[in-house]
């Protein structure tokens, strides 16, 4: 691979641009990017020049910040690591990767470390003994970025970006964008660039995740970068039909009930979400969260804050009163395909391009299972902190001269002229949603389905590509635009793929776990979308738990 | 979705306008900022918690807007409440300190 998918055009002189040149440009700014941007930041050492363009705030941005995660940090010892990595290997399908469970426990736990040391003030327990499992997401990300400037990161806020550059060579050399706030466009110039744009939740309002919508996803694969398990990208979060805050920990202490208040048979937040949502496609579905005590209660309003939030506004209170409950899709931000990682410096198939967090496939540590926060969010600092690293070196080799070899621009759906009238991004996004957000369609899949939405979203991208460039007003909408149909196209397109159910991707039409398919799905192309198998990872050494049932939700 | 910029509390510092990750204010010369981009806000809340005058107000319904009264909201003491919960007031500590994720995940186990 590493063929570029588009006809390129070269970059003039960039009239009309802000121009920048780094060593090493993060685009992304939370969790995996900012650890990214500062592990970059040391590795060039004195003078090394590192850029962290964020969609919108860093510190706010992304699914972490205005919530809360657990983080997989588990003690060094034999015993805790073996049943950490143990306990969702049935729940993922067997698809992870037991050589990269071991080195994220193992720099999740250093990095957690050097939270600790940087200020982060972790609770204590009755023994006096900081508790580093879970980060408050506002005070996690406020910290990051305090630490990513003073390690001398430069942080471009609000400064989208649109596509990526690449040299005659084919190899990724920055990127251009805008930023929103100035109308300005923006040129960088890098010796290699890091891709934490986090997953992609086609707008579904779950929280935190509307800045994340596969644009850099998109970027990549017009590089000619892979995807890998685009099939496991439809997780759904569970949280009150009126509010955004798809925080699932605490239904674990809920019942779930029909509208007449009887008891809905088989709900339950965790091996019961599959129930929640068929009810809800006949009916709506209620909880209360009546089996929590005073102490655990108590417990919940200093863990989950923004839990609460909703529900003291909406005056209801959800240990006493009932409440409509609904799914929201939260696709590859708890799903865990994403962009395809070659190495462990998490380079992608593009040489100079790496990936890092959610927009990086998580399957390596979570097979076909979301991970919760906790996975999730080890993944996101390991990861950013070897991609970091890994780019760094990257430019360090590469040298300071080839900040000035001739750059083409990579990319092509919204920012080339195809000829035809411009598309309206807001139609092209709701076309995108009516396939991928209904439960009927994506939570229960079936081929014959799979296919009709894929014709759909075919035409969709085709129309796309066919349309004039859009406005520099329309660029970043119509940028979405076309990273969510693409998305859409590789998840479908893998789902389709995989005719068996496995981790989170549940076929009707084929029940049942296939032995034989215990594969990775690897996945790209833009114009003409392909998906083929790879090897799985060796088997667990030691042996697993039983398989359960309904892998939506747990530890979320 | 956001729903108020109190212009009594507003002192037009702009830090909403910064933080926002969608971009849904516009800054206005010597004036409180403006909603200018509604649709865009995705109820995250952190404007919220930035904002050090707690002259926001965000909604939980994160699809439709709602009409809300300025006075009842600071009459029910939900004008920074987030900000409250989160220990970022002016003279509180943090509540990450207080974060009992530890002892539920015990129970759940």
């Amino acid at each position: 691979m590493g063929a570029i998918d588009l006809n390129t055009t070269a970059l003039s002189a960039g009239t009309g641009a802000r121009q920048y040149v780094a060593d090493v440009l993060v685009l992304g700014g939370g969790p995996a990017g900012t650890w990214a941007a500062i592990s970059a930041a040391a590795r060039l050492g004195s003078g090394g020049r590192v850029l962290l363009a964020d969609k919108g705030y860093c510190g706010t941005s992304g699914a972490t910040a205005p919530s809360g995660t657990g983080v997989w940090y588990v003690e060094p010892t034999a015993k805790a690591r073996g049943d950490a990595k143990q306990s969702r290997a049935a729940l993922g399908g067997h698809l992870a990767d037991e050589a990269w469970m071991d080195r994220v426990l193992e720099q999740t736990y250093a990095n957690v470390q050097q939270l600790a040391e940087w200020g982060y003030p972790f609770p204590l327990d009755d023994n006096g003994e900081q508790r580093r499992g879970s980060l408050q997401g506002p005070e996690y990300m406020r910290l990051m970025r305090k630490r990513a400037k003073e390690a001398g990161v430069k942080i471009l806020d609000h400064s989208p970006a649109l596509e990526l550059l690449v040299d005659h060579e084919g190899r990724v050399a920055g990127a251009t964008g805008l930023h929103r706030q100035k109308n300005e466009a923006w040129v960088v110039r890098a010796g290699a660039v890091v891709i934490a744009t986090g997953g992609c939740a086609f707008l579904s309002k779950a929280l935190g995740t509307n800045v994340l919508t596969g644009d850099g996803h998109l970027m990549a694969a017009e590089a000619g970068a892979e995807l890998s398990g685009m099939e496991f990208s439809n997780a759904y979060g569970l949280g009150p039909a009126f509010a955004s805050v798809t925080k699932s920990l605490f239904y674990n202490w809920a019942t779930f009930l029909y509208g007449d208040g009887s008891p809905i048979p088989g709900a339950a937040s965790q091996r019961g979400r599959g129930v929640i949502a068929r009810t809800l496609l006949q009916q709506p579905v209620y909880a209360i969260i009546d089996r929590a005590d005073a102490a655990t209660r108590r417990w919940m309003r200093g863990a989950q804050p923004n839990f609460f939030l909703p529900f003291d506004r909406a005056g209801i209170d959800p240990f006493t009163q009932k409440f409509p409950v609904t799914l929201r899709l939260e696709g590859t931000v708890r799903g865990t395909g994403g962009l395809r990682i070659h190495d462990n410096s998490c380079a992608t198939s593009v040489e100079g391009l790496y990936a890092a967090g959610d927009a990086a496939t998580r399957e390596l540590i979570c097979g076909g299972f979301t991970g919760g926060g906790s996975h999730n969010a080890a993944w996101a600092m390991s990861s950013g902190f070897w991609a970091g690293a890994g780019a760094g070196d990257h430019a360090h080799s590469l040298g300071r001269s080839l900040a000035q070899r001739p750059l083409l621009r990579a990319g092509g759906a919204g920012l080339q002229d195809g000829g035809g009238t411009a598309i309206d991004p807001a139609q092209t996004i709701a076309a995108v949603q009516r396939e991928v957000l209904p439960y009927e369609r994506n939570y229960f899949r079936r081929g014959e389905a799979l296919h009709e939405s894929l014709r759909a979203l075919d035409a969709l991208w085709l129309r796309l590509r066919g349309a004039a460039a859009a406005a520099p007003e329309h660029a970043l909408r119509s940028r979405e635009a076309a990273a969510l149909i693409a998305m859409s196209r590789w998840m479908y397109r893998s789902a389709l793929a995989r005719t068996e159910s496995r981790g989170m991707h549940k076929r009707e039409d084929f029940q049942g776990q296939d032995n034989a398919q215990r594969h990775y799905l690897l996945s790209g192309g833009l114009d003409q979308v392909w998906v083929k198998s790879a090897p799985g990872p060796a088997p667990l050494r030691a042996p697993a738990p039983p398989a359960a049932l309904d892998t939506q939700g747990a530890g979320a | 979705m956001i729903e108020l910029v109190s212009s009594a509390r507003c002192t037009a510092c702009n830090i909403c306008v910064h933080v926002c990750p969608t971009n849904v204010f516009d800054a206005v010369a010597g004036a409180p900022p403006v909603i200018a981009r509604q649709a865009d806000c995705q109820t995250c809340y952190m404007c919220e918690a930035y904002c050090p005058e707690d002259a926001l107000f965000v909604a939980p319904q994160p699809d439709d807007a709602v009409s809300v009264a300025e006075d009842k909201l600071a009459a029910s003491a939900l004008l920074g409440s987030y900000r409250r919960e989160i220990g970022w007031s002016a003279g509180l500590p943090s509540r990450a300190a207080s974060d009992h994720t530890f002892h539920l995940m015990a129970l759940i186990k």
